[in-house]
């Protein structure tokens, strides 16, 4: 259990990275809107997804309605619903209170960094769920800490703005295990700019991870009917 | 708004993030799936991870606008050398952002 515990903590690093300057100017932007320490606290303890929380933010300062709120909130966090689905092949007959426990930290970087653990073996679920729950920690602690800190962070110290596009990159390749995997990356690839382009929000990241998915499992399932090795 | 309709306000952000994140995984994970549906799922990762990236390293976010002269892109380069060389996580984080501070310093925005 305590080897468990340590690797999930030593996977957890580019995550808490990433997350910290994030959560910091999180907690800026959120104590200008007029947010308390405990305000940011409850907000990042029980909802836990960046993007909207800034979107929240916003809102909140701008007197959008409740309603709007949690709408807008319902439509970013959607995507989950995909990597959640995903997740759940490495989940077999596993408790519900423990996938419970896990959902709570399932994010687009905890998401990408226990898929990517789960593919390459040697991973248990406990890790997994050591590494959601120190980015959680990361990101309440670091929010709250924007709320105190107000402006004296500068912006864009030593490139920590780049890690988490750096791991998400990183992951991507551990990710290609086969041609039809780097089909199916370039398809999302330029999918997703096109849908980023022309969609509003982040609608990007559902409807082009969908679409080259499906098209990738056509063109595998074409592939094996030829007897193509490429699979 | 007041502390109870602030934190009434939370619970129902709270509830719509987490019901999609648990619901498939609760669900999904006590039965066997076809096999279509499992291997578009095993392709559902790679897709994402590329969907997130792309508008990143291809799109200016506002307006959002196609470019191929990001700072992100250029120091994306490198990181994905480092990462198909190193296959190390640490090691591609840290290259990629010592890469994007240096152009950073080297290309004003």
């Amino acid at each position: 259990m305590v080897s468990n515990i340590r690797s999930g903590l030593s996977a957890a690093w580019p995550i808490c990275l990433g997350y910290f300057p994030i959560g910091l100017s999180l907690g800026v932007l959120a104590q200008k809107g007029g947010f308390v320490p405990w305000q940011m606290a409850a907000m990042s303890i029980l909802v836990f997804a960046g993007g909207s929380q800034f979107i929240a933010v916003a809102m909140i300062g701008g007197g959008a309605s409740p309603l709007a709120i949690v709408t807008t909130t319902f439509m970013i966090n959607l995507r989950h619903l995909l990597m959640s689905s995903a997740l759940s092949l490495h989940f077999p007959g596993v408790s519900r209170r423990f996938l419970s426990l896990f959902a709570y930290g399932l994010t687009d970087e905890s998401f990408a960094v226990n898929m990517t653990r789960f593919n390459q073996g040697n991973w248990s679920r406990y890790s997994g769920l050591t590494l959601n729950h120190a980015a959680n920690t990361t990101w309440i602690v670091s929010s709250v800490a924007g709320v105190y800190l107000g402006q004296l962070v500068p912006p864009g110290a030593a490139g920590v703005d780049f890690a988490l596009t750096g791991m998400f990159i990183c992951l991507l390749v551990f990710q290609l295990r086969s041609a039809i995997f780097i089909f199916t990356a370039v398809i999302a690839a330029a999918a997703a700019l096109l849908a980023y382009l022309w969609l509003p929000g982040n609608a990007y990241v559902v409807v082009a991870s969908c679409l080259a998915a499906t098209i990738g499992l056509i063109m595998k399932r074409h592939m094996r009917k030829r007897g193509s090795a490429y699979e | 708004m007041s502390d109870r309709d602030f934190l009434l306000l939370m619970l129902a952000m709270g509830t719509v993030t987490y019901l999609p994140r648990m619901l498939p995984l609760v669900l999904l994970s006590r039965r066997t799936l076809p096999g279509w549906f499992a291997e578009w799922l095993e392709l559902i990762p790679v897709a994402i991870l590329s969907a997130l990236i792309a508008p990143t390293l291809f799109a200016h976010s506002d307006p959002r606008l196609f470019t191929l002269g990001k700072v992100e892109l250029l120091a994306a380069l490198p990181t994905l050398l480092c990462a198909l060389k190193t296959r190390s996580l640490a090691g591609t984080v840290i290259v990629g952002m010592f890469c994007y501070w240096v152009l950073g310093l080297m290309i004003p925005r």
